[in-house]
């Protein structure tokens, strides 16, 4: 028996009626009203996740720096003070330990925001491989994370524009935040991260300036929607980052975990690439499921905004150009999918 | 529009929460309340060919929700006369009018007197309340 942890939101989420389920050690919310009206509420105006259950280092001393451009893909000193990067952190093959957000907080003071199933490997691997001079510690207790994700977001959490992975702390409600310029739905919006005593009338201040309370089912679609890797599921320690398309986050010209093994992919050209796909057929695909064409779905479900199945999976790199058909094995039946161009939805303009 | 919860005295249930709604030697099947409530929002209806043998208690097709697949189990064994074509182009009937306008196949019966065997609206009630 398990206990699962519960976010400082935990009793909201009960009184708004949402199904519970455990994910990555946690009791979190996967709906509350339905999956399609809360990813079509963050597509059209705006949406509220709690997504407390992340993990949150804050890693500190004038060795981290360097630490950080040796651990992770990205190129660290592109990140200033008020600053945010997506990155990986990589084991010696290349492989994806995890993908997350570093945030600078001051020269030699940072804030990591990983996967909640990957916290403790994660923080074991840097303490093991930088924690020698160095202050790393695990605060995702001391916080929560709402993630406010929508158009029209920042209109009605009453903050100015911003860049995209910037950070600044800010008052919603009268309650202090650090303002994440980021998110995994696509939409402008924000990641608001808050004392955990003040988490409950945060909450309760965007739910009532009218942001749709949405669970990690709708956060599933609407990544996949716009092809965000999920790892564990389209990433994870066995794949690389070239052949799962995040090369844009490998700074190949540093000397960080892996990166030879890396760099001689990227030469070679990766044998099989992740390739997003619409079916053309009914069905949904689902992950794990056979492409007859060589390679399986790593992701797979119905996409609200086309109202049909979509998914990621590898391939032969020769068959992940878009206009390639697939053949997807839903349970016995074949059906066909078109492999597209990233991301499979993009928003009118 | 989810419906609210019911469950019809004119059906008989199987304890995998599909319905028959027995008319001499036809029937129409679907799924209850409590099954489409637990699915949310259908998305997807993988329905059996007209003219399909279908057993009691086998598998005649799927319905998904955004996070789910089920099975659909039939109640009674027979042969596919038609399968409801406005759920297969927009599944969220189901939720909407889960014993009208949802219904999911229509059967000609093999053994009428499989329907013995099957569970009276109070006792699928007593059923899903347990669950």
């Amino acid at each position: 028996m398990q206990t699962l942890l519960r976010t400082p939101l935990y009793e909201r989420h009960v009184a708004l009626g949402a199904r519970m389920v455990p994910f990555a050690g946690w009791e979190m919310p996967v709906q509350y009203e339905g999956v399609i009206p809360e990813h079509r509420a963050v597509r059209a105006d705006c949406g509220v996740f709690d997504v407390s259950h992340m993990g949150r280092f804050e890693f500190e001393g004038p060795k981290v720096p360097a630490a950080l451009q040796e651990l992770l893909s990205n190129d660290i000193d592109k990140v200033g003070e008020g600053g945010a990067q997506y990155t990986l952190l990589t084991n010696e093959r290349g492989g994806i330990i995890d993908d997350l957000i570093v945030y600078r907080v001051e020269s030699g003071r940072f804030i990591l925001i990983v996967n909640a199933s990957n916290r403790e490997a994660d923080f074991d691997w840097i303490l093991e491989h930088a924690g020698a001079g160095t202050d790393l510690r695990d605060k995702t207790e001391e916080f929560a994370l709402l993630a406010v994700q929508g158009p029209s977001s920042l209109e009605r959490l009453g903050l100015d524009d911003g860049t995209p992975f910037t950070w600044e702390m800010g008052e919603v409600a009268g309650i202090e935040v650090m303002v994440n310029r980021t998110g995994y739905t696509g939409e402008q919006g924000v990641e608001l991260m808050v004392m955990t005593e003040d988490a409950v009338a945060l909450w309760d201040a965007v739910v009532e300036r009218g942001a749709k309370p949405c669970g990690l089912g709708a956060r599933d679609t609407l990544r996949l929607e716009v092809c965000y890797p999920l790892h564990g599921n389209d990433i994870g320690p066995d794949t690389d980052a070239i052949s799962a398309g995040l090369g844009w986050v490998c700074a190949l010209d540093t000397e960080f975990t892996g990166v030879e093994e890396l760099r001689r992919i990227k030469a070679d050209g990766p044998e099989q690439k992740l390739a997003a796909f619409v079916m053309q057929d009914a069905g949904i695909p689902r992950q794990g499921m056979a492409i007859a064409e060589g390679g399986e779905v790593t992701s797979g479900s119905h996409s609200p905004m086309l109202d049909r199945g979509i998914g990621m999976g590898y391939v032969p790199a020769e068959l992940a150009e878009p206009g390639t058909t697939l053949t997807i094995d839903l349970r016995g039946r074949p059906r066909k999918a078109e492999v597209v161009k990233k991301p499979i939805y993009k928003k009118e303009t | 529009m989810a419906a609210g919860e019911s469950y019809p005295d004119d059906l008989r249930y199987n304890t995998e929460h599909d319905w028959a709604r027995i008319d001499g030697d036809e029937a129409t099947l679907g799924i209850t309340w409590f099954a489409q409530d637990s699915l949310g929002e259908l998305v997807h209806f993988e329905p059996p060919g007209d003219g399909d043998e279908i057993g009691k208690g086998g598998s005649y097709g799927e319905v998904e929700s955004v996070k789910a697949v089920s099975d659909l189990i039939s109640p009674l064994s027979g042969t596919v006369l038609e399968v409801n074509p406005k759920v297969v182009a927009e599944p969220e009937t189901v939720n909407e009018d889960p014993y009208g306008e949802g219904w999911l196949v229509r059967i000609r019966l093999g053994d009428s007197s499989e329907a013995d065997d099957l569970l009276d609206a109070a006792a699928y009630k007593t059923f899903v309340d347990e669950q």
